[in-house]
């Protein structure tokens, strides 16, 4: 299968990039890493009529850390989170999810921003910005705004950016030193989509939960904050019952399973219980 | 669209619409015929090529967005007399090839990560994470890891 014909162009600067996308009038895809992008290409399930390459944006591969965030450029591939990229737990996270991502010749290419704005409902870094509170930017004729990420997913493959607008940064906050981290996921093979994962973020003082943070992935029409879940944990004892009991609260009152062929409503409730569970006695050994 | 690239070390300027993927690009513009091209969605990795020394799909790139890359295929692994690249040898001795259709996406994949991080190669975890990468359908991969484990890279660049 190859794409059906479209116009391409290569702007040098941010401010070029969004004037050819708005000269487009909502009909421009935008091409990062294009490692989901071009399959649609191939599959012709996408026809934009102009393709926006951003690769040859001067500055887009920022990654640094300041004020407590780290800034993440729309060129940062997923390859780059692998090790560390800052010192500490958020590091430590990003590298631990970074490894879940598809495979080494995909992270070669693939973007964390560009996974934030595809949306899909099974991918990684859509539900660490949501866990987090990421901040993202977006850049349009207008200029630019911020939104967070709790904010930004709507659903399947659809977010607040509207085609016009592009994604150019986001910031993670860093984490306290002392937050431990975990990722787990459940896949049918190592290259499926994750059924279900959930990231966890936790810290722990005098054997009992004091903060926690729980993202639900694959586990509602978008990524999810376990919000109830969170609460339920904070002031108990660190512990296999309160992280099972955790799990139950997040399958039953956070998450919003919609079914797929493949898991039902009630398998994807029992997998966010277990996973939930996991991820927590991950993190918190 | 004008597109200049070298591969494997040789000029090539093609002309070529801007849906054209690196792989047909290589193969139906450059002739090298080497690269194979199966699923056109990113997961089997009978495509993979070097593109500036990374190991990529070339199903999933634009032949213009390689304007002025350096690219290598299958092609040229081989020495200038025809002499088997040492892994193509030790594919050959430990019979980590069958039909052959992935063989070239393996190669290069292995080559890449030879050249970029060949620690991966002392961790059996991220080899075993790398070779997932492509599929094989006919040997299996217990001869792969053996001809990995057997290959000693050249040690001139």
């Amino acid at each position: 299968m190859k794409p059906a014909p479209f116009d391409y162009v290569a702007p040098r600067t941010a401010e070029e990039a969004v004037g050819l996308l708005a000269a487009a009038g909502g009909d421009a895809q935008v091409l990062a890493g294009g490692q989901s992008l071009m399959l649609e290409l191939n599959f012709r399930t996408r026809r934009p009529s102009v393709l926006v390459d951003i690769n040859r944006v001067a500055g887009f591969s920022l990654l640094d850390v300041a004020d407590e965030t780290v800034r993440v450029g729309p060129l940062v591939r997923h390859r780059r989170f692998e090790s560390p990229v800052v010192d500490g737990p958020l590091g430590l996270l990003l590298a631990r999810v970074a490894r879940h991502i598809a495979h080494p010749p995909i992270r070669a290419r693939g973007t964390m921003l560009g996974s934030l704005a595809y949306a899909h409902p099974a991918a990684e870094w859509p539900a660490v910005a949501v866990t987090l509170d990421a901040e993202l930017d977006l850049l349009g004729l207008d200029g630019l705004r911020t939104v967070s990420a709790g904010d930004f997913f709507t659903g399947p493959f659809t977010t607040l950016r509207p085609p016009t607008e592009l994604l150019v940064e986001a910031r993670l906050p860093l984490l306290p030193p002392d937050a431990q981290v975990a990722i787990v996921e459940h896949r049918r093979t190592k290259a499926s989509f994750a059924e279900v994962a959930v990231v966890a973020v936790v810290t722990v003082h005098d054997g009992l939960v004091s903060t926690a943070r729980l993202g639900l992935i694959n586990a509602a029409d978008r990524p999810l904050r376990a919000y109830a879940a969170e609460r339920f944990l904070i002031g108990r004892p660190v512990a296999g019952f309160t992280f099972a009991d955790a799990g139950q609260v997040a399958a039953l009152e956070d998450a919003e399973p919609i079914g797929r062929p493949h898991a039902s409503v009630e398998y994807q409730r029992q997998a966010v219980a277990v996973l939930v569970q996991r991820a927590l006695e991950e993190a918190a050994c | 669209m004008l597109t200049r690239f070298t591969v494997n070390g040789a000029a090539h300027e093609v002309d070529v619409e801007p849906r054209r993927t690196l792989a047909d690009a290589l193969r139906d513009d450059c002739g090298l015929t080497g690269t194979h091209l199966a699923c056109e969605h990113g997961v089997c990795g009978a495509c993979t090529v070097l593109v500036d020394g990374e190991a990529v799909r070339s199903c999933l790139m634009l032949a213009v967005q390689c304007d002025g890359a350096e690219i290598r295929t299958v092609e040229g692994l081989a020495g200038p007399d025809g002499a088997l690249h040492p892994l193509q040898r030790a594919f050959a001795e430990e019979h980590a090839l069958q039909c052959g259709f992935c063989t070239p996406g393996f190669l290069m994949l292995i080559v890449g990560a030879q050249e970029q991080d060949p620690t991966v190669f002392e961790d059996p975890a991220r080899l075993t994470e790398l070779l997932t990468s492509n599929l094989c359908r006919c040997t299996g991969y217990a001869a792969i890891r053996r001809a990995v484990a057997t290959f000693v890279p050249p040690t001139s660049g």
